[in-house]
């Protein structure tokens, strides 16, 4: 397979989770649709690794692996407070970080 | 060859069919659902870029550990059926057109770009390429301070998550304010709730 067709999928996998995270209201699906996001970003890298043969893209999709695992440990610790706290689970209505 | 673009176009339907699925599925318990279906089916994507090392990553990594905090917090906070879009403002309304938008420029991007390679399988591999080996070598060689920045990063994640998600009633009440007893009172309502 060409890498054009695997760089496009991503491409398409990135504007799907662009629009779940603008039009989603729930902090867990925004969340979610940013893992696709850079889900996609991953792809995009290791495809781009492949075009050139050498290693350096799969070692930033790691990287870039380790960031979205940090993002979702600090997104959902974020959302359980929010949660305790008794506040509205809707990113429209939670718009200042105060406790 | 043949079998190879059977096996790309299946896995990148699944992994399409998985994204919308988180996209559009009202339960945010099948939208996790959902995302491990694009999970896996991306790991096949990675698997077919003779990426194995991240395929294997991928699917211990996310699809198993991340998920399942993923369905633990929906477990707790509570799957609650929400319309897609109730009356959502500009922003919600604009999403979809602006990925559209997003989404044919950077197909433009890609197919008018001048990369030349980009329209064949990619450069000649060496032997073990993507393989744990490769992947340790140049970890630990080339990009050691990534690695290093990567594991600080992480500590610094599981502080900020247990400051985030502890439970310590002290640091909850405001010293002084008039709603001190009733912020101490309100964990623990929700706690009988759930």
């Amino acid at each position: 397979m060409d890498v054009a067709w695997f760089v496009v999928l991503s491409a398409f996998i990135f504007c799907i989770g662009a629009a779940g995270v603008m039009s989603r209201r729930s902090p867990l699906v925004v969340l979610l649709c940013l893992e696709l996001m850079l889900n996609a970003g991953t792809l995009a890298l290791i495809a781009f690794a492949r075009m050139h043969g050498t290693g350096d893209g799969q070692i930033f999709a790691l990287i870039v692996m380790v960031v979205a695992a940090c993002e979702v440990v600090v997104g959902l610790g974020l959302i359980v407070s929010v949660y305790r706290r008794r506040l509205p689970i809707d990113v429209d209505k939670l718009s200042e970080l105060r406790g | 060859m043949l079998f190879e673009q059977i096996i790309f176009f299946a896995a990148a339907l699944l992994a399409i069919g998985g994204a919308l699925g988180v996209v559009l599925l009202q339960n945010p318990f099948y939208s996790v659902l959902s995302l491990v279906v694009h999970l896996i089916a991306l790991a096949v994507l990675f698997l077919l870029l003779s990426a194995e090392f991240l395929a294997a990553a991928q699917v211990v990594v996310y699809a198993g550990a991340v998920m399942v905090l993923y369905i633990f917090v929906t477990a707790y906070v509570g799957g609650s059926d929400q319309p897609l879009r109730p009356e959502g403002g500009a922003v919600a309304r604009l999403g979809p057109v602006f990925a559209a938008v997003l989404f044919v420029e950077l197909t433009i991007a890609v197919v008018g770009s001048s990369l030349q390679v980009i329209d064949t399988r990619g450069a000649e591999l060496e032997a073990g390429f993507g393989s744990p080996a490769a992947i340790g070598e140049l970890l630990l060689g080339k990009f050691l301070i990534a690695f290093e920045a990567a594991s600080y990063l992480l500590l610094v994640t599981a502080v900020g998550a247990i400051v985030l998600a502890g439970r310590r009633r002290g640091l909850e009440e405001v010293p002084g304010g008039p709603e001190e007893g009733t912020r101490a009172e309100a964990p623990r309502a929700t706690e009988g709730a759930a």
